[in-house]
C-alpha cells in the first residue's frame, strides 16, 4: 500500500495540473463558457457609422441650413440662459461673426460721417468686440478659469445678440422721431438688453470660475458690454 | 545687504563650478554672463518688504532656469569650439566668438519667439501677477486714496497687475465717452486707438521712466510694483473724469482734481518716500511723479472738455461744423515768440 501511495501522490499532481492547463486552453480558445468583459469592436461594420457622418453627397442647401440651424438654437439659449452647457459644449463663431457684422452695419452711417470720418465705423465696431472678448477671455484664463478659449470667445459673441437686437428697435424707433420720448425709449431698451447680455454671459461663464472670483471676471464683462451699450445708445443716423 | 551679498557668492561659486567642467577656455564669457544675471537677481532681490514673495520666488525660478538654459548651451557650444581655438590660436578663437555670439543671439531669438508662441506657457507665466481675491482690490482701490504718512519704514506695495488693468481699461472706456461726447475728431485714426494709446502709453511710458529714475536715485522698487503702484494710482483719475465729463462745471473739476487727484498722488509720493534714501533723490523722485500725474489728469479733462464749450457756445447758430482737432501751429508760435524776445532784446540793447 505505502509503495504504491508515494508514487501515486507524486504523478497524481503533475497529471491534475496537465488537466487544468489543457482545460485552460481549451477555455481560451473557446469563449462561449466564460463572457468576455468591455467593448471589444471589430471593424467590420464600418459601412454604418460612414453613413452618418459623410456629408459629401448631401445638398450644399442641407449643410448650411443645418449650421444656420444650430446658429438659430444657440441665439435661443442666449435668449434664454437656461441651458449652460449648450454654448460651451460645441462652439463656434459664425453666430459671433454674423452677430458683430450686423451690429457692425448697422451703427454705420452716424451723424457725423458725413463731414468726417467720425462715429462708430466698422472697423471701431468690429475690433472693440474682438479684441475686447479676447481680452475678457485671456483675464478669466489669468484669474484660473477652465474655460477654453474658443468657448469662451464664443459665448461672449453669441450673447451680443440682445444688444443687437436693441441696435434694431433703435433704429426703427429713430425713423419714427428724435425727441426726448425716443431717447427714453432707447435708454430703457439698450438697458435692458446690456443687462440681459451681462446676466446671460456670466450665466454660461461663472461655472468654469473659482467661486471666490466671479466678481473679478465678471467686471470686465460688464465695461465690455457697457461700452457696446453706450455706443448703441449714443447713436444718430445721418439725415 | 546680506542677501545681496549671499546671491553674489552663490553666482560666483556657479561661475567657477561651470568653469571647472569646461576645461578648454570661455572662462571670461561665462564669467561675464553670470555676473550680468546675479546683477539681475540682485536688482530683483532687493525688496524685501514687497507684498508677497510669490512672485519674487517665481522670477527667480524662471530666470534662473533660462540662465541654466543659457549656460548648457553655452557649454555645449564650446566643448566643440574650443579645440578649434587651440589649433586655430588667434583667428580661431575670434571665429570662435563670433560664432558663440551668433548662437546666442539666435538661441535668444528662439526662446522669445517660441514663448510669444506659446500662449499657454504666457499665461502661466502671468498667472501669479492676477492672483487677487475681490476684497483684496477693493481694499487696495480703497488704500489708493489714503496717503499714510510713513516715511521710515518701507512701505508694501503689493506686485499685482488685475487692478491696474481693469482701471486702464476703465479709463479707456471713460476717455471714449469723454471724446465723444466732446465730439473730437481725430484725423488718421480712431478713437478706440488714441484713448487706448494713451492710456496704455501714460501706465507704461511714466512707470518704466519712474523705474528709470528711482534706479538713479536707488530708490527699492522693482518694475512690476511701480506698474502696480501707479495703475492703483490710475483710480482717482478715473474717478474724476467720470464725474467731470457728465458734469461741466469748472470749479468742480478744480476741487475734484486738487481734492482727489491729490490724494492719489501724495499717496504714490508716500510710498516712494519711504523707499527712498536722501534728500534729494526723493525731491526728484517725487516732484517728477507728482507733475506727471497731475498734468495728465489735467491734460485728459481739458483735451477733451473745452471742444464741449466751444461747441455750446457756437451751436446757437444753425448747423455749425464741430470744431476738429487739428494740430496747432506750435512752431509758428515759438518762433514769434522768439522774434518778439530778440527784438526787444535788441531794441534794449540798442537803447543801451
Amino acid at each position: 500500500m505505502e509503495t504504491d501511495a508515494i508514487p501515486n501522490d507524486h504523478t497524481r499532481p503533475l497529471w491534475t495540473s496537465l488537466l487544468f492547463m489543457l482545460q485552460c486552453l481549451s477555455d481560451v480558445s473557446i469563449a462561449e463558457d466564460i463572457p468576455v468583459e468591455g467593448d471589444i469592436t471589430v471593424p467590420l461594420s464600418s459601412h454604418g457609422v460612414d453613413d452618418e457622418v459623410s456629408t459629401l453627397d448631401e445638398p450644399v442647401k442641407d449643410t448650411i441650413l443645418r449650421d444656420l440651424r444650430a446658429v438659430g438654437q444657440k441665439f435661443v439659449h442666449v435668449m434664454y440662459p437656461k441651458e449652460s452647457s449648450a454654448l460651451l459644449r460645441d462652439w463656434d463663431l459664425w453666430g459671433p461673426l454674423l452677430l458683430c457684422v450686423s451690429l457692425a452695419l448697422m451703427l454705420q452711417g452716424s451723424a457725423a460721417d458725413n463731414q468726417n470720418d467720425s462715429g462708430p465705423q466698422f472697423a471701431e465696431v468690429f475690433v472693440i468686440i474682438w479684441f475686447g472678448s479676447i481680452i475678457i477671455t485671456l483675464n478669466s484664463k489669468l484669474l484660473g478659469g477652465t474655460i477654453s478659449f474658443f468657448q469662451s470667445l464664443c459665448v461672449l459673441g453669441y450673447c451680443i445678440l440682445p444688444l443687437t437686437v436693441a441696435m434694431l428697435v433703435c433704429r426703427l424707433v429713430l425713423l419714427g422721431s428724435a425727441g426726448s420720448v425716443s431717447f427714453i425709449i432707447r435708454l430703457v431698451v439698450v438697458t435692458a438688453s446690456f443687462c440681459w447680455s451681462t446676466f446671460a454671459s456670466t450665466a454660461f461663464l461663472a461655472d468654469s470660475q473659482p467661486p471666490n472670483r466671479k466678481a473679478l471676471v465678471v467686471y470686465p464683462v460688464f465695461l465690455f458690454y457697457f461700452v457696446i451699450g453706450w455706443m448703441i445708445l449714443t447713436f444718430s443716423p445721418s439725415h | 545687504i546680506s542677501a545681496v551679498t549671499s546671491t553674489d557668492k552663490m553666482s560666483a561659486s556657479e561661475g567657477t563650478k561651470n568653469t571647472n567642467t569646461e576645461p578648454w577656455g570661455g572662462f571670461d564669457d561665462n564669467i561675464i554672463i553670470q555676473g550680468s544675471g546675479s546683477a539681475v537677481i540682485d536688482m530683483e532681490n532687493m525688496d524685501d518688504t514687497s507684498g508677497s514673495s510669490f512672485e519674487d520666488m517665481g522670477e527667480m525660478h524662471q530666470r534662473m532656469k533660462e540662465e541654466e538654459e543659457v549656460a548648457e548651451e553655452d557649454g555645449g557650444e564650446e566643448e566643440d569650439g574650443g579645440e578649434d581655438g587651440e589649433f586655430l590660436g588667434m583667428k580661431g578663437l575670434k571665429g570662435q566668438l563670433g560664432r558663440q555670439v551668433a548662437d546666442e543671439v539666435w538661441q535668444a531669438g528662439k526662446r522669445q519667439a517660441s514663448k510669444a508662441f506659446n500662449l499657454y506657457a504666457n499665461i502661466d507665466i502671468l498667472r501669479p501677477y492676477f492672483d487677487v481675491e475681490p476684497v483684496q482690490v477693493r481694499n487696495r482701490l480703497i488704500e489708493s486714496m489714503v496717503p499714510l504718512r510713513m516715511i521710515n519704514f518701507p512701505q508694501k506695495i503689493a506686485g499685482e497687475l488685475y487692478g491696474p488693468m481693469m482701471l486702464v481699461f476703465t479709463l479707456v472706456a471713460i476717455l471714449l465717452h469723454g471724446m465723444k461726447t466732446s465730439g473730437t475728431v481725430i484725423r488718421e485714426g480712431t478713437l478706440m486707438g488714441t484713448a487706448i494709446g494713451t492710456c496704455f502709453g501714460y501706465w507704461l511710458g511714466t512707470s518704466s521712466f519712474i523705474y528709470f529714475l528711482a534706479y538713479l536715485c536707488s530708490a527699492q522698487i522693482t518694475m512690476l510694483q511701480m506698474l502696480s503702484l501707479l495703475g492703483y494710482g490710475l483710480f482717482g483719475h478715473c474717478v474724476v473724469l467720470f464725474v467731470t465729463y457728465n458734469v461741466h462745471f469748472h470749479s468742480l473739476f478744480y476741487i475734484l482734481w486738487l481734492v482727489i487727484g491729490g490724494l492719489s498722488t501724495l499717496r504714490m509720493v508716500a510710498v516712494l518716500i519711504s523707499r527712498t534714501v536722501g534728500q534729494t533723490p526723493r525731491l526728484l523722485l517725487c516732484g517728477t511723479l507728482a507733475a506727471l500725474h497731475m498734468l495728465f489728469l489735467l491734460y485728459l479733462h481739458f483735451a477733451y472738455h473745452r471742444i464741449v464749450e466751444g461747441i455750446l457756445d457756437t451751436l446757437e447758430g444753425a448747423n455749425v461744423p464741430p470744431i476738429q482737432r487739428v494740430a496747432r501751429d506750435l512752431p509758428n508760435v515759438a518762433s514769434a515768440v522768439m522774434n518778439a524776445t530778440v527784438k526787444s532784446v535788441a531794441v534794449l540793447v540798442h537803447s543801451q
